[in-house]
């Protein structure tokens, strides 16, 4: 472990945020240290995509602080250091891009690196590392064979693992998962699964919204309760228990997680 | 500004000594209409006005920005009329108010609680009704008619070289930023956590497709050009699954429009603009119907062959 493990992936300070005046997030603070896997939950619009949402920057904190590896999360953005997956659900799938384009576009922030005259010539002369993370990403999630067909043709399942792909492709030291596991099929979801283990062992970070309480327990390091306010935070055993959930459903904060929560 | 126009002339006579070449394979009485300088400038400024359009189309249709580009086109009117009141060159108004109306539309649609198809249609309407007052004012210019409905045939020198200089951002700017541009296309969310500034190529495109419309304002019109925005783009998307391959076919679609729609309207004796367009929607109806995997005709037969099993 270097010096820079001790630099938290995630840490939010009193952080609020709000969607068109309507507050989803309330006074968060919590602190995620690199290398461990966090599931997220919480009822339906209890504020856990916003808190997704706020990484990526496609929602800007009302008050309060968000660092990610210590850092702005907009410089950690453009550094690469932030894997994306969203849920899609308004994803337009018609879109004219093959599978391994799409897993492509995942190195698109990475080319900005690239000297110029790379980034001006087709992908065939450009730079091949990209070329390689987007196939090694494909058959980390057994969809190589896949990889000239359109996205759109493409199951839910499938479409969810070449979106992985994508993120794994960008090698990025944090990952951000929103519902990885809604709609997929049973293989598709322990092959997702698996995927994550091995990124957490090769150790980077996995953060992950689910529904899903028994992935979550087998798979989650911490555990991260949320409805609109931070409700607890431990291991998945701990948070997983009836009187925990019952406390989330209903909203009350666990009394002896007040103040700074630090993951277990 | 000399040396500058004296760049542009001598780029469009290299560029129309080129098409000439291509001309000169056709057989005679096709060819013979381009004998003539305001028929060689008309086909000079087709083939650039349906090219650009046929790029901008891919974005367009694939972001569903169709109303949008008509919204724009709409707003352009009112700039046009008040450079004429104030002896501008009519591009300069019409940049001004289109890129304005877009903005404004981008407004109402963040900061109220006004949806962006009614947002659209309040933006444009409001400036293409004041455009009509203030043409209403002016005593009637054929020249306005022109900006209304197109006139390729008469197309002015530095209507020609605001067509070539828009074309030449429009091609540097889709081909630096060819890949954000995609990736926001197809997936905005993923191009801000890639730390892409977002904001910037949304404006960035919409000022594109701003500069194309006024760039096209001679050849199809304020009412038509949104056809030339849409059609190409859409009948590419019916033939191809690869995004590179929709920009090339749509490319062509608008060029061939372009040219074919001027050398029906020379030979009919009909308005430019709307025969540009006539052909620009028959090309799509051929591909609706015969498109090898997306057309009527291929989905039917599908269809059919597994209700046979």
């Amino acid at each position: 472990m270097g010096m820079t493990d001790s630099i938290p992936a995630l840490q939010a300070t009193r952080l609020y945020a709000a969607y068109h005046q309507h507050p989803v997030l309330e006074d968060i603070t919590l602190t995620l240290p690199q290398g461990q896997w966090t599931a997220i939950i919480g009822p339906n619009g209890a504020g856990k995509s916003s808190l997704l949402n706020l990484v990526i920057g496609s929602l800007s904190p009302l008050r309060g602080e968000l660092r990610i590896l210590g850092d702005s999360p907009a410089a950690q953005r453009r550094a690469g250091n932030i894997a994306y997956m969203a849920q899609h659900e308004n994803m337009e799938w018609d879109f004219p891009i093959s599978v391994r384009e799409t897993v492509l576009t995942g190195r698109y922030g990475l080319m900005r690196e690239d000297p110029l005259w790379q980034r001006l010539l087709p992908r065939h002369w450009a730079n091949p590392s990209h070329r390689q993370a987007a196939e090694a990403a494909l058959e980390a999630v057994d969809m190589a064979d896949h990889a000239t067909r359109p996205i759109g043709e493409l199951s839910g399942g499938q479409k969810k693992r070449v979106m992985l792909a994508r993120a794994l492709a960008q090698k990025a030291k944090i990952l951000l998962l929103d519902e990885p596991l809604a709609g997929v099929d049973p293989p598709s979801e322990a092959l997702i699964l698996a995927t994550l283990e091995r990124e957490r062992s090769n150790g980077h970070t996995v953060i992950m919204v689910t529904h899903d309480m028994p992935s979550a327990r087998r798979h989650a390091d911490n555990v991260l309760l949320i409805n609109r306010t931070l409700i607890g935070m431990g291991s998945p055993g701990e948070m997983l228990s009836d009187t925990m959930l019952a406390r989330l459903a209903v909203g009350t904060p666990d009394a002896r997680h007040g103040g700074v929560r630090v993951a277990a | 500004m000399l040396p500058l126009e004296a760049l542009a002339t001598g780029v469009i006579d290299a560029l129309i000594a080129l098409l000439m070449m291509a001309v000169s394979l056709l057989p005679e009485p096709l060819a013979a209409p381009f004998e003539y300088r305001f028929m060689q400038r008309a086909l000079l400024t087709s083939v650039l006005v349906g090219a650009i359009c046929g790029l901008l189309s891919c974005y367009v249709v694939l972001k569903r920005w169709s109303l949008l580009g008509d919204a724009i086109s709409h707003a352009v009117l009112p700039g046009v009329a008040i450079a004429y009141l104030l002896g501008w060159p009519f591009f300069i108004g019409a940049f001004i108010t289109g890129a304005l109306t877009s903005l404004g539309i981008g407004a109402l649609e963040r900061h109220t609680r006004i949806k962006a198809d009614a947002a659209m249609g309040l933006m444009f309407t409001a400036a293409f009704a004041l455009g009509i007052v203030i043409i209403s004012k002016i005593a009637t210019s054929t020249h306005l008619m022109h900006i209304l409905f197109g006139n390729v045939l008469g197309v002015q020198t530095t209507a020609l070289i605001l067509t070539l200089v828009a074309s030449l951002v429009a091609v540097l700017a889709i081909w630096l930023a060819y890949r954000p541009l995609l990736l926001y296309t197809f997936d905005p969310q993923q191009a801000q956590a890639l730390g892409f500034n977002t904001s910037l190529i949304h404006y960035g495109l919409i000022l594109l497709l701003t500069l194309t419309i006024v760039a096209s304002l001679e050849t199809v019109g304020i009412i038509l050009v949104v056809a030339m925005l849409i059609t190409p783009g859409a009948t590419a998307h019916l033939l191809t699954d690869r995004f590179p391959t929709m920009l090339a076919i749509s490319v062509s679609v608008g060029v061939i429009s372009a040219v074919v729609g001027l050398v029906l309207s020379v030979s009919l004796d009909v308005a430019s603009g709307g025969a540009i367009v006539l052909v620009a929607s028959s090309l799509f109806l051929i591909a609706l119907l015969a498109a090898p995997k997306h057309g009527l005709v291929a989905r039917h037969w599908r269809r059919w062959r597994l209700n046979r099993v």
